[in-house]
């Protein structure tokens, strides 16, 4: 090219250099499924990003956002990426739960701290090697679990159905009910599977009908919280219906219409926030969280987004005792910023209160759900 | 398994069996015209699903936006060709200034109709007259450029195109499901059994659009010239059928069962932006029940993937899936071991 040209270029790339912004000291990636299937969980987290802290002590934070489309290969790709080109210190994501299960190996092996805010347990639990580096910043299946079979055992259930996804959510939910109403005298008469992109469950339903139980549990996640349910209910369903922490979610309420009224779950406090006791320290952080994404984004955010927003409180309180050991972008930084999040103890966050040990990497008491009940198309707590 | 329940599912899965008839017919009919796998059919089923619903909630639905933009660009190819002096320009005369017209009649409507408020019909006939167009603007677009390729490539061009058409979906009508207020709120009892309202709405619909499939290929002028294209594409150029008026006109029918499908599919549950392909897969099962070539063969073919996936789905629930996707396999060792290799026609 001419001289001109080539002078034009050298004379952007200078100002371009200089209009770059100063190095961030830790980096943090995140990867989330903002479009594909899980959008309706990525996208609030997805929109989360920017009310995390860019400040922490003295070192600047710098998020690197990455979309996955949903699909796990991607997840893979994505998360390799940042590791190897942009060396992160930690990483928040993925949003889907085999995508975040598909990716452990991977942070293991690089040393990288995750924090997955995803629904199934598997990602913590059984503790192996690999999973040391895993945190997980949602209520484990269990502790929901122990809510709902409580309120059972209260209201005398002996009998249960259960609809559960075709997919690890659902897989986990069949495994961690089986114990628990072992444990509890409650017999689970039937388990049907579907799958989320199901036009009907009328077979699904009609099996579980057919076995006539007190109680039915649907395992779901999303949207397709609302199909069983209302399957159930237009073919004559008298009993109780519960459902998981996956259908804490305006969409719920919003496809449900009548039919859902009287749903019990177990969810975040984020859901009743008005009717929480402000004694509850949970309640200022949930507050500050919803006014932020609302001033930022226009609307309510989903828990989902929370669940992200923990992760930055986590790392804010970790890293700066990470730093004190190491340098960040360093191996030992890494290893130090595992160690701190490990050694969390009672970090007050949006969805309850944070202690992590070396086995439990979730964290959660029971300070960290409450029992829900939809009442007239609003969520109420249950008393 | 008594009696009732045996009913009750063989309603479920014939209900069913008649939106996966309706894909089916229409995947078969715009392969035999213009050798394109219609693979995007499912999202026409989930795009009349989703602007049925944002007209029920009296938002005005954004896929104007996307009708405008098609119209602009077919009608801004028409000019570049004008201009270029191509022997293939169309003469810019009505059917150019409809191009112009009638989105901005579209948006005019969508924006000052009261929409939530309209009787159903006309909330019906608004969705179609959205969507229906946009086949064969798509077709002309997309498509009508490539028309002698060979059907590999087509079919690759129809993948990109439903891949495509699902990241629209998404930004039209956002990651969140919608359903519709059911066309008819009723019980009928027959005979003890109580039938939904709504499934004979879906049945008597499926039907009314196959007979009127059926009627306009053996008793029109225009249908015979599509089924003459369809048998033999150099033949009917010969006899002067227009191959893209062919195109565009397997195009527009596809469009028109696609969302008809979705406004008929969408009271019974929640349809997202991606639900379409899975509905428009198992219709395409039918359709090779059919062998991509007999109607009525793909017609009751899809009815029995309906009746399989509700019965299996009671049985083994989990293996539902596998079950309805593995009918292909046996269907495609006797297909091919019973019929006689024919030299494709590269017309």
């Amino acid at each position: 090219m001419s001289i001109r040209t080539l002078k034009s270029v050298i004379a952007l790339a200078i100002v371009a250099a200089a209009a770059a912004p100063a190095l961030a000291q830790v980096k943090i990636g995140v990867v989330t499924s903002a479009t594909g299937p899980t959008s309706l969980v990525g996208i609030p987290q997805k929109n989360t990003v920017p009310l995390l802290p860019t400040k922490i002590g003295d070192l600047t934070v710098e998020y690197i956002y990455r979309d996955d489309a949903s699909d796990t290969t991607n997840s893979v790709t994505e998360v390799k990426k940042l590791i190897s080109e942009s060396n992160i210190d930690a990483l928040i994501g993925p949003s889907g739960s085999p995508n975040a299960v598909g990716v452990i190996q991977f942070v293991a092996d690089a040393g990288v701290p995750m924090l997955a805010p995803v629904g199934t347990a598997a990602v913590v639990l059984p503790m192996t090697e690999p999973k040391k580096w895993v945190f997980k910043t949602t209520q484990n299946d269990d502790i929901i679990a122990k809510a709902l079979v409580g309120q059972m055992v209260k209201s005398k259930v002996k009998t249960l159905g259960m609809i559960a996804l075709n997919d690890p959510y659902g897989e986990n939910w069949v495994k961690v009910m089986t114990d628990l109403a072992a444990k509890n005298d409650i017999k689970i008469v039937a388990t049907e599977r579907f799958l989320r992109t199901d036009t009907s469950v009328t077979a699904q339903s009609l099996k579980v009908l057919a076995a006539a139980p007190d109680a039915v549990l649907v395992a779901a996640a999303g949207g397709p919280t609302v199909l069983p349910e209302t399957t159930l209910v237009d073919q004559g369903y008298k009993g109780q219906i519960y459902q998981t922490h996956g259908a804490a979610l305006p969409d719920f309420l919003k496809l449900g219409g009548k039919k859902v009224d009287g749903t019990i779950l177990a969810a975040s406090l984020m859901l009743v926030l008005p009717e929480v006791p402000d004694s509850n320290p949970s309640k200022k952080m949930a507050s500050d969280y919803i006014a932020a994404y609302e001033k930022l984004n226009g609307s309510k955010p989903a828990t989902f987004g929370a669940n992200v927003y923990d992760a930055g409180l986590l790392l804010q309180k970790a890293i700066p005792i990470a730093a004190q050991k190491a340098k960040p972008g360093t191996k030992e930084f890494r290893a130090a910023l595992r160690d701190a999040l490990e050694q969390t103890k009672e970090l007050v966050a949006t969805q309850g209160v944070y202690n992590m040990t070396p086995a439990d990497h979730s964290g959660f008491d029971d300070r960290g759900r409450e029992l829900i009940v939809v009442k007239d198309g609003n969520w109420k707590l249950l008393k | 398994m008594n009696a009732q329940i045996a009913v009750l599912l063989g309603q479920d899965g014939i209900s069913n069996g008649a939106i996966y008839a309706l894909l089916a017919l229409s995947i078969v009919l715009v392969f035999t015209v213009t050798r394109v796998l219609l693979i995007p059919q499912g999202e026409f089923v989930s795009y009349g699903a989703l602007t049925m619903a944002a007209i029920q909630a009296g938002q005005p639905s954004a896929i104007v936006w996307l009708l405008a933009l098609l119209c602009a660009g077919s009608a801004a190819v028409d000019v570049a060709q004008v201009l270029m002096r191509s022997e293939r320009a169309p003469a810019l005369r009505w059917a150019f200034a409809g191009k112009l017209l009638y989105p901005l009649v579209m948006i005019g409507l969508v924006y000052t109709l009261p929409l939530a408020t309209l009787p159903m019909a006309l909330q019906i006939a608004l969705t179609l007259a959205l969507l229906m167009p946009l086949g064969p603007l798509l077709y002309r677009l997309v498509f009508q450029p490539i028309a002698d390729a060979p059907a590999l490539v087509l079919l690759i061009v129809a993948i990109a195109l439903h891949v495509s058409m699902v990241g629209v979906g998404l930004l039209v009508f956002g990651p969140g499901g919608a359903s519709t207020t059911p066309l008819v709120d009723a019980m009928v009892e027959v005979g003890g059994v109580r039938i939904k309202g709504q499934t004979l709405c879906v049945i008597a619909v499926a039907l009314v659009l196959i007979g009127a499939l059926y009627l306009l290929s053996n008793r029109t002028l225009y249908g015979k010239a599509l089924r003459a294209a369809a048998m033999n594409r150099m033949g009917a150029r010969l006899m002067g059928i227009s191959p893209v008026f062919a195109g565009k006109a397997t195009f527009f029918l596809a469009a028109l069962v696609g969302a008809m499908s979705g406004v008929l599919i969408a009271p019974m549950t929640a349809i997202y932006y991606d639900s379409g392909f899975i509905i428009s897969l198992k219709g395409f099962i039918g359709s090779i029940i059919g062998g991509l070539v007999s109607y009525p063969i793909a017609a009751l073919g899809a009815v029995a993937v309906g009746l399989i996936e509700a019965f299996s789905a009671f049985w083994a629930s989990t293996y539902k899936e596998i079950i309805v996707f593995t009918l292909i396999i046996p269907v495609l060792l006797w297909l091919s071991l019973t019929s006689r290799r024919v030299e494709e026609d590269e017309a």
